[in-house]
């Protein structure tokens, strides 16, 4: 596994996407950590507030998944299973029998297509793909507490096992429900999810989902281009697409955006969930806690000396 | 030479013998041990220690509801969510009696940092039987660190806390085994660990919200509030208080020849005083948690079903013990103010289960049948529960907790 060169969590506190709208190019990004350097080596404050504005690491990738395309073949499903060695399913891959039920992520797929009846009733039906969504600024690395959590600078977020101690807290701050722990080991239980292939594509290769899709519903690629990509669907297809990206902008963004002919929220997407990364809801108590640290002790040691010769009744 | 060793071989285990069972021989020790209670508390644990057993032999799934949309069951739900507010009793003490100078409560600070010392003891317990790897639990403080998360900061509090806690009931161990010049070392740092108790208690009590504030899509909105933190803050010192009424009152009717007079006299009148304290604070939470609506504007949804169900919370679980708190106090009787402590105690129990539990994932289908724990994890809880009661009557038995030991009059703290 490749060392991770920016935590996630630090990352966050550094900012982000405050808009989810900016954008950053590789000079604007160099010259910020420049500065940072600087101000830290010389003492140069006035343009230190520049590296509030990084809006992510540059050249980052993501994916695009058509939801209009795909025929619910699930030979992604299969392609991960085979790439990333894990148990073989119960049922095969090729069996329909499995849409009967909403399945999720578990710790023995990373990814699962679901089935959902058209919505007028009369059209094919739709399928969605569901796997870690690769938030730009992810929850899960902002809640571990040992941080077992990475978000890499090309745009997998990677999940650690050697330190986690299983409190499930990424599960329960994740919004999209996509890590799934191993409930049955009783020794080394693990939280399980997707890496997007992060060898492969460390690797110049494309993550096997993408790779394996016969219908190219799933394109791999820059996340900027993407975005891109999926601008001019829309724009030729207005009738095909609803005219919403989803997961440019959810949280923060994630790095697996998708297309759609109807509503999200009628194929079980969130669509609930702030603009902004989850983790500025937590920004105002933790900058909370060293003014207790500080301020506590003066105040109850005014107290203490105020109140120890108090004598009292009774 | 040799014959003082003997002597002295003899001596220390038959003192320390007797140290454990009060004096008594083996035998009648044993004897007095079989009551109706002991006799139940030994089937519960004869069920549920084996099924703990059992997480560790065949993994959690065997024993709890949890799973992937679910990650926390009942086994924090109650053990850490209910039993951290509970377990207030510490700091609001000690709070009271050394730093607010209000000494004439000084009968009940032992109780209340016992209590809090064993409610925190026991959340650790059930967050080992919780977690994947509990051998690892010490690495968000010495392996690997994430201080971005409100988790690495509970987990650092409540680690040193329960130390700051067992110090701060040290005395009580030293002169149980009347080690005089230690006990005037740990009387020295009193009012040190009390402060940092406070600021501790400050901080993880509203931490364990503010863990839920990672949480926007998945709590239902109404009990959703960037003000989550100071609800559980708030909460935890009106929980503490009721908690020093509820033990006290079962302590002293169940384990009266442990009390001493001093004690059992000032019971009454400062329930009643504990009972004031509580009812101006539940009227501040009160207040809050219908700021709490406001603020997000949210004054629709009380007419939904689950709106009727925080409704009942917020009405019948804080206004109504507040009143009966309230209604004790104007008529001095400290039979009102225990009844309204039990009442609020069952009421902080509901709204942090309802916040972990009932109301987490509340728009998720099949969600209610989705919460309900199977036997094996209610028993598991209630074995912790009787282990739990069983060490705390175990201490209040031999350590001088609701009395003073006559030997140490003179070098009160």
């Amino acid at each position: 596994m490749e060392k991770p060169v920016k935590d996630a969590g630090g990352g966050s506190e550094r900012g982000g996407r405050k808009d989810g709208k900016a954008t950053v190019n590789r000079r604007d990004f160099l010259r910020g950590v420049a500065v940072a350097g600087g101000a830290a080596l010389l003492g140069t404050p006035s343009d230190a507030e520049a590296l509030h504005d990084l809006t992510g690491w540059p050249n980052r990738v993501g994916m695009l998944t058509d939801l209009t395309e795909c025929v619910g073949c699930r030979t992604c499903e299969a392609a991960c299973n085979a790439a990333n060695g894990l148990p073989a399913p119960e049922v095969p891959f090729d069996e329909k029998s499995v849409f009967e039920r909403k399945r999720r992520p578990t710790a023995s797929a990373y990814t699962v297509v679901n089935r959902y009846e058209s919505a007028k009733g009369s059209g094919n039906p739709i399928y969605r793909k569901v796997q870690c969504n690769h938030c730009e600024e992810p929850s899960c690395a902002s809640a571990c507490p040992v941080r077992a959590y990475t978000k890499t600078p090309e745009g997998p977020v990677l999940y650690n096992q050697d330190v986690c101690f299983g409190c499930r807290y990424c599960m329960v701050a994740c919004p999209y429900y996509a890590p799934a722990y191993d409930y049955e080991s009783a020794l080394e239980p693990k939280v399980v999810k997707c890496t997007m292939c992060h060898g492969r594509i460390k690797a110049g290769g494309i993550p096997a989902c993408a790779g394996s899709c016969p219908v190219g519903a799933i394109t791999f690629g820059k996340r900027d281009k993407l975005l891109k990509i999926a601008r001019d669907k829309i724009r030729k297809s207005p009738d095909r697409y609803v005219d919403q990206i989803y997961g440019e902008f959810e949280a923060g963004g994630t790095s697996w955006l998708y297309l759609s002919g109807v509503p999200f929220g009628q194929l079980d997407f969130p669509t609930n969930l702030p603009r902004k990364p989850i983790v500025e809801n937590t920004k105002g108590f933790l900058s909370a806690v060293p003014l207790v640290l500080t301020l506590w002790p003066a105040l109850l040691g005014l107290c203490y000396t105020a109140n120890r010769n108090k004598e009292e009744k009774g | 030479m040799n014959d003082n060793c003997l002597v002295k071989e003899e001596t220390y285990p038959a003192r320390f013998l007797s140290k454990l069972t009060m004096g008594m021989t083996l035998s009648e020790y044993a004897r007095k041990l079989v009551t109706p209670f002991n006799v139940v508390a030994v089937i519960i644990l004869f069920v549920g220690l084996p099924l703990i057993g059992l997480r560790f032999w065949k993994g959690l799934a065997t024993v709890t509801h949890a799973s992937n949309e679910y990650p926390w069951s009942i086994l924090l739900g109650w053990g850490l969510f209910s039993g951290v507010p509970l377990s207030g009793t510490g700091y609001v003490m000690a709070t009271a009696v050394y730093i607010f100078g209000f000494k004439k409560y000084h009968p009940l600070v032992r109780l209340g940092v016992l209590t809090g010392f064993m409610g925190y003891l026991f959340a650790v317990i059930y967050l080992l039987i919780d977690i994947g790897r509990p051998w690892r639990i010490y690495y968000p403080m010495a392996v690997s660190f994430g201080p971005t998360s409100v988790l690495f900061l509970v987990a650092w509090h409540v680690s040193t806390y329960l130390t700051v806690q067992l110090l701060e009931f040290s005395p009580a161990i030293l002169e149980w085994i009347h080690a005089r010049r230690t006990r005037k070392w740990a009387i020295l740092i009193t009012v040190g660990m009390t402060i940092g108790g406070v600021i501790l208690s400050t901080l993880h009590q509203s931490a364990l919200g503010a863990l839920f504030l990672m949480a926007p899509g998945k709590l239902h909105p109404l009990w959703y509030s960037p003000f989550i933190p100071v609800f559980f803050f708030i909460s935890s010192i009106y929980a503490g208080l009721c908690m020093v009424i509820v033990v006290s009152t079962v302590a002293a009717r169940f384990l009266r020849e442990k009390a001493d007079q001093q004690f059992l006299d000032s019971l009454d009148g400062l329930t009643v005083g504990l009972g004031k304290a509580a009812c101006i604070v539940m009227f501040v939470y009160f207040a809050l948690r219908v700021v709490g609506v406001a603020h997000d504007d949210n004054w629709a949804l009380l007419s939904t079903s689950y709106g009727s169900w925080f409704l009942a919370e917020v009405l019948l679980f804080v206004l109504l013990p507040c009143i009966v708190l309230t209604a004790g106090v104007k008529r001095n009787s400290a039979t009102l103010v225990r009844l309204g402590a039990f009442h609020a105690i069952a009421g902080v129990v509901l709204t942090r289960l309802n916040i972990s539990i009932l109301m987490f994932n509340w728009n998720l289908p099949g969600h209610f049948q989705a919460i309900v724990p199977p036997s094996r994890e209610v028993f598991i809880v209630l074995s912790i529960i009787t282990l739990h009661i069983l060490i705390f009557r175990w201490i209040l038995n031999r350590m001088p907790v609701m009395r003073e030991d006559p030997a140490y009059l003179e070098d009160r703290h």
